[in-house]
């Protein structure tokens, strides 16, 4: 049989704003807006865990909601507006829960961490949270196998605390 | 500006890195050309593959190439040339070697392509053929096979001492027991991936995720044959590991051997199944006979253990020395055996050994104690041991009493009822566990090298890892406190083949041996600069030796002199120095060491709430009392244990990876099915840290965190649900099933 004769997959337009930039992109339609954002556009603060939506290392914010990018494909988000956490920092100057995360030593290894904090933003977005057990089981999607919960747990409760003060 | 940093909860030196996603791990370097690899792995756990057809993979535009036992290129010979630091005894696996399958998911192939998803795809294309022999992978039978090994890497069970089974048969208070721990994969969230590029002539530079460059770096250089010059290895973040970076594990061999053949850059990341592909925490077997006398004095102990290895490796861990090191009793048994079987080798998962053996240990002096009428931590005192038993030395420290004492304080223990389900609230039943625990406190050879340069900046570099630990923050501190410099003003670098040597970061030994390289190169540009200072003829100083000086601030002084003090800085720019340089090897001071028993100690204290009708269990509170030495960094140092007891936890409820004996393969291979714990697993936990001075274990006093707190967990939890239920769980994980 011939080598590289059959091309396997087709590619597609989108466009996206990522991180407060709209760009045109053209991406392969298997590709998964996890993939497009570490592999294409080399913003690789937004980890792979699984590949399979089971760990929540790959967390973004779609339209402010929390996703797992891994399994979601790029092609179906034509006009989206995209946050990782490259975009979350204003600047120089960090977001209060990039800062809480140093102050409570909230992580260890940091594979986890983008997707605790792109999380605890995506929780804050959706109001629901109101308890510690609230916290606790809407974080849960985020796993830290360093086991840094506790402190995560602080720096969720702190913002909660500021949002309510705000 | 004040400069002492060694034992200030600074926060990490890598935080804004990590928190901004600029932190970059082994499968995220940019390089030009990159392409990808897949690896496939066998379905089969015992045989020979009779053939691999790639056709239909390579006639996919953008498919570089796909490698197999067949096409691969030339490779060692020797068993020598694949072992690795930390390699067990044996013949190390060799990847596409030959047609042979040795354990079920062998990586027999990789496919290179242009993009991830290419790779991925073309590797669904490749067809595999197999002539399938039967396998082995069922521990309960294979029992009767059990051997000694002939050679222990790890350490040996000491010879027996009294006279043990005459003692049990004539104890008072007998226990007869078995527990059991099943497999456990060490799942780092960051999955295994090296990035190798290519950069011509031969060379590359690759990035890795391992405890330790130089270990892939030797692994590389062992395998294709190629000179340090040509493979320069950096592993500047580690997305957690716990062991699983030890040893280079396969995804090393796939992209290394594929760029040099293909003179491209290629990166391999595997997949969340294939992390349950290689190295995971032996299962083990282990049997009890304790004896005791009527009050609860040990007069008896016998510990026969046995853990599952590969039939090409024989890995083993100190799980038999622990009731030597932790129980005084003048008639102790303890052997170690092993299990072989159609799988891949077992590899150290956080607190190897320790881990397993105290699980077992501390369920089975719960039952003594019981069977004593003793309150769980009074027959700990009873039982306490001023000697390490397994060399017949004594501590060089052992704040264990007051771990108890603190431990047993904050958490309220004297409010608990002895009898079991005699506590709850509502239809819960409360149970109230406690267990102790030890890990090794050791020192090894490390190098590191410092420059300071006269604008008052010093970097420090070694060879270690920091996979999550903390290592980049407490070196630096250790750095800024000795030459009495701002921390901004230290920079760390390690990771990197090309740095000082230093051990694998493992076995808790990192701050121990770095941290001593570090301080004792920072000594040296010390001694440089009371040089300097003596050449200028300060009188002050005249005679003077660096014992009697103190750095702080960015000055020099006498100790208690103040006025004594002189610039670095300036005292280097007067003697047109640009910078001071030193390299310096640290080794233990062995003789000494060897007179002692050195360990870190933990006290565990565990509440546990078992629902009455549905047997759910919830872990309420974990009081964690550690007496570990001198606390570095009170915040990363509650890290640390904070994670061994989530780590427990895990353990003691959810880790299971369940062997398919069918088919010889881990079944449950993703963090939907192998569940570890999330945050809602995890409620109040509790860190005390007691102080404790050790001048022996090394010259900074640290014993090191990263796996003293696992140990005394999982049976502090097991001996809460007895308290609880009134059911003795003697298999982990402790699931509702196992309480009804």
């Amino acid at each position: 049989m011939e080598k590289n004769t059959i091309a396997p997959i087709s590619k597609e337009k989108v466009t996206l704003t990522i991180n407060g930039k709209e760009q045109q992109l053209e991406v392969e339609v298997w590709t998964s807006l996890l993939d497009l954002l570490r592999e294409q556009l080399h913003l690789t603060g937004t980890k792979k865990g699984c590949d399979h939506g089971q760990c929540g290392a790959c967390t973004i914010l779609l339209d402010g909601k929390r996703i797992n990018s891994c399994l979601s494909l790029a092609v179906m988000h034509d006009g989206a507006d995209i946050t990782t956490i490259e975009g979350i920092a204003n600047g120089e100057e960090l977001h209060p829960v990039q800062q809480a995360f140093i102050e409570h030593d909230a992580f260890q290894c940091g594979y986890c961490t983008s997707g605790q904090i792109c999380s605890t933003i995506g929780l804050l977005n959706e109001g629901k949270a109101k308890t510690l057990d609230d916290i606790r089981d809407l974080m849960s999607g985020n796993i830290c196998r360093c086991g840094a919960y506790s402190n995560i747990i602080k720096v969720v409760q702190e913002a909660l605390e500021r949002s309510r003060t705000a | 500006m004040a400069t002492d940093f060694i034992g200030k909860p600074s926060k990490r030196v890598d935080g804004l890195k990590k928190v901004t996603g600029q932190a970059r791990y082994a499968g995220e370097f940019e390089v030009p050309e990159l392409t990808h690899g897949v690896v496939i792995n066998s379905s089969i756990a015992r045989g020979k593959i009779k053939s691999i057809d790639s056709s239909k993979a390579l006639q996919l535009e953008g498919v570089l190439q796909v490698f197999t036992h067949e096409n691969r290129p030339k490779l060692a010979w020797f068993d020598k040339s694949y072992s690795d630091m930390d390699s067990p005894p044996g013949s190390p696996f060799r990847p596409l070697y030959n047609e042979k399958v040795q354990f079920n998911m062998q990586p027999i192939a990789l496919v290179v392509a242009e993009t991830p998803e290419l790779a991925q795809y073309a590797a669904t294309q490749v067809k595999v053929e197999y002539e399938t022999e039967p396998h082995e992978t069922n521990f309960d039978s294979q029992l009767k096979s059990a051997y000694v090994p002939e050679e222990f890497n790890s350490t040996p069970p000491p010879e027996p001492w009294g006279e043990s089974e005459e003692q049990f048969k004539k104890a008072a208070i007998q226990l007869k027991e078995e527990y059991f721990h099943p497999s456990q994969h060490h799942n780092p969230m960051e999955m295994h991936a090296s990035t190798v590029h290519w950069e011509g002539d031969g060379r590359i530079t690759v990035y890795d995720k391992i405890q330790g460059a130089l270990n892939s770096q030797k692994y590389l250089m062992g395998v294709f044959g190629l000179a340090k010059e040509e493979v320069r290895v950096l592993s500047p973040f580690v997305g957690g590991a716990f062991g699983s970076g030890l040893r280079p594990q396969y995804q090393l061999f796939m992209a290394t051997m594929a760029a040099l053949e293909l003179k491209r850059s290629v990166r391999v990341m595997l997949s969340r199944t294939q992390m349950f592909s290689f190295g995971h925490r032996p299962k083990t077997l282990q049997r009890f006979s304790i004896g005791a006398s009527a009050e609860g004095k040990l007069q008896s102990i016998i510990h026969e253990t046995y853990a599952e290895t590969s039939k090409f490796e024989d890995f083993q861990e100190d799980v038999v020395i622990w009731p030597a090191v932790l129980y005084k009793c003048d008639n102790v048994k303890l052997s170690h055996q092993l299990v072989g079987l159609d799988e891949y080798t077992p590899l150290d998962v956080r607190a190897p050994g320790g881990t397993t053996g105290i699980f077992a240990l501390e369920c089975a002096m719960d039952e003594v104690a019981y069977k004593a009428g003793l309150d769980p931590l009074e027959f700990r005192k009873k039982n306490y041991s001023e000697m390490d038993q397994t060399k017949k030395v004594p501590f060089s420290s052992k704040e264990l009493m007051e771990c108890y004492r603190q431990g047993a304080e904050k958490f309220g223990w004297q409010n608990r009822k002895q009898e079991p389900r005699s506590m709850r609230e509502g239809h819960q039943l409360v149970g109230w566990g406690m267990a102790q625990g030890a890990w090794e406190a050791n020192q090894k050879p490390a190098n590191a090298k410092a420059i300071l340069s006269v604008d008052g900046k010093l970097k420090v570099s070694s060879a270690t890892a920091d996979i999550g630990t903390g290592t980049y923050t407490i070196m630096t501190q250790i750095a800024a406190d000795t030459l009495g410099l701002p921390l901004e003003d230290v920079s760390f670098k390690l990771g990197d083949s090309s740095l000082p040597e230093a051990p694998l970061e493992g076995g808790s030994a990192t701050a121990s041996s770095v941290g001593s390289a570090v301080k004792a190169v920072c000594q040296k540009i010390q001694e440089q600069l009371l040089e300097l200072v003596k050449k200028q003829g300060n009188t002050d100083f005249a005679g003077k030796e660096v014992e009697e000086l103190d750095f702080k601030d960015g000055q020099m002084s006498l100790k208690d002199q103040p006025a004594t003090a002189v610039s670095i800085t300036e005292l280097m720019a007067q003697n047109k120095e640009d910078q001071l340089q030193a390299e310096i090897s640290a080794e233990p001071a062995k003789e000494e060491q060897k007179k002692w028993g050195r360990y870190s100690h933990s006290a565990t204290f565990v509440e546990v709430k078992v629902d009455e009708e549905l047997g759910t269990i919830k872990v309420t509170r974990v009081v964690s009392a550690i007496a570990g030495g001198r606390i570095l960094n009170p915040k990363t140092a509650r890290s640390q244990i904070l994670g061994g007891v989530v780590w427990g936890i895990g353990m003691a409820m959810e880790e299971y990876s369940v062997m398919d004996n069918q088919y010889g393969r881990f079944i449950n291979h993703n963090l939907a099915e192998y569940h570890v714990p999330v945050n809602a697993d995890v409620q109040e936990i509790d860190v005390i840290f007691v102080e404790e001075k050790d001048d022996v274990v090394n010259p900074i006093g640290a014993k090191g965190l990263g796996e003293i707190g696992i140990v005394s967990v999982a049976p502090a939890i097991a001996n809460a649900v007895f308290h609880a239920t009134g059911k003795r769980v003697r298999a982990l994980p402790i699931t509702l099933d196992k309480t009804m």
